[in-house]
């Protein structure tokens, strides 16, 4: 029990398993970005050379005017946090344990574990351009927060007041929720919280490369910075992933499934791709007016309409 | 060659310090990363922390403020890194090698692991130089 638990979180589906998978999407993202601005682009495991540059090569710098200890920590438990929301995610998508009551609020919890690390390691940097960026980064996280919240919660409505995320699953065997006018409202809600929460382009303010330097991550160097983009790649796939389970009517690995479920995955990071190249950064308060006018009110929208059965 | 050299190879991250430029040798920098040339094909990008960077490179005269700054950047960043120096102010100094202002070339401040003469080089200077600083 206890081994095979050490095999789910470690291996299949979690750590390894999930950043291969993030690390080739990552490499999909480049690519497609590249082929966007007529460029060719780089090669298939460069997401994995640039993990093991800073992992093995690279010198690891610690702040002297903050908190190394908390600096050093911070991305192990924003990895923490990803694999577990991936782990949770993943035994129900894939069928291989039946999960438990209540899990999809575990997993809501979880997902916004690296966000607030990422926060705590920039505040304990102690560089002025990092601070700028944890604050906007707190700023993102109420806006978007409350969003997708209201999205889990129409989502379980339209599953018949459930919480376990199998079950979910198993409410559109016939038809997925995104067959239905208001599960496309929720789907374009939850594209852009997936925006915010991965940092891509409209959103990603607290990371802005030309305007803050990197915001948060403009200390990290090194092994602790590899730990930061291994956070993304696996966050780059579970989010996909969890959107496919609760709108697009779940993954399935058994015989021609696999292939509409890699579908499924690499059409919505497309959406997301194609998004972020074609959009410029928002500030922050209109970031915020954008989650909590527009896409509340969509959201409400769709819930009025699933109430009605649409 | 080793898994740790390899990789270090194949994913160089470009930190870009301009002195006293006229700002030729920028634009050209950043010529290679457009459509045309495309560095990315090599694993390369501009980062904007020194803290992320494999390649430090320097163009533009280095005056005696600028000095400090190089200096300064170069202790930051995390080793090892490699630094080239674009153009002919960086290399040599060119016309303001008499300067009064003038601290030295590149290399009399930090070591120096390539040179990419011109004024400006040609963006297929600059990646036959890093092809050759990566066969070195």
């Amino acid at each position: 029990m206890i081994f095979s638990t050490i095999i789910y979180f470690l291996i299949f589906p979690g750590l390894l398993f999930a950043s291969i998978a993030g690390g080739f999407l990552s490499w999909f993202d480049r690519k497609v970005t590249a082929m966007v601005q007529f460029r060719k682009g780089p090669p298939v495991l460069q997401p994995f050379y640039d993990f093991l540059k800073l992992l093995l090569v690279k010198e690891t710098i610690l702040p002297a005017k903050g908190s190394p200890v908390v600096f050093m920590l911070m991305p192990i438990l924003a990895l923490v946090g990803a694999t577990l929301a991936c782990v949770f995610i993943l035994l129900p998508a894939l069928n291989i344990t039946s999960g438990f009551n209540g899990d999809i609020l575990v997993i809501f919890y979880l997902l916004n574990i690296p966000a607030l690390a990422f926060i705590l390691g920039a505040l304990a940097s102690g560089n002025p351009l990092a601070s700028i960026g944890a604050s906007r980064e707190l700023k993102l996280i109420i806006s978007y927060e409350l969003t997708f919240l209201l999205i889990l919660a129409a989502v379980i409505f339209k599953a018949g007041m459930r919480i376990n995320l199998q079950e979910i699953i198993m409410a559109q065997a016939d038809t997925s929720f995104i067959g239905s006018i208001s599960g496309i409202l929720l789907f374009i809600a939850a594209i852009f919280c997936l925006q915010a929460k991965l940092g891509y382009v409209p959103f990603d303010i607290a990371e802005a490369e030309t305007e803050i330097n990197h915001g948060s991550f403009i200390e990290y160097s090194g092994s602790a910075y590899a730990l930061v983009i291994l956070t993304k790649y696996i966050l780059l796939f579970t989010l996909p992933v969890f959107i496919g389970t609760l709108l697009l009517g779940g993954l399935s690995f058994t015989g021609i499934n696999i292939v509409y479920s890699l579908l499924k995955i690499l059409a919505i990071v497309l959406l997301l791709i194609l998004i972020r190249n074609t959009n410029p950064r928002l500030k922050i308060h209109q970031a915020m007016r954008f989650f909590f006018v527009w896409m509340n009110l969509l959201v409400i929208i769709a819930i009025t309409l699933s109430i009605f059965g649409r | 060659m080793g898994i740790k050299t390899f990789c270090f190879k194949k994913s160089l991250w470009l930190f870009h310090f301009g002195g006293a430029s006229c700002n030729n040798c920028d634009i050209e920098i950043l010529d290679c990363l457009t459509p045309r040339y495309d560095v990315e094909r090599f694993g390369m990008k501009l980062v904007g922390s020194i803290r992320h960077a494999d390649v430090l490179l320097v163009n533009g005269s280095i005056n005696r403020r600028d000095k400090e700054r190089l200096l300064e950047i170069y202790h930051q960043a995390p080793k090892p890194i490699l630094v080239v120096a674009i153009g002919t102010c960086g290399c040599t100094g060119g016309i303001f090698a008499e300067g009064n202002t003038f601290a030295g070339p590149v290399d009399k401040i930090i070591p120096v692991d390539a040179y990419i003469p011109g004024c400006p080089p040609k963006p297929e200077a600059i990646i036959a130089g890093i092809v050759k600083l990566l066969n070195k």
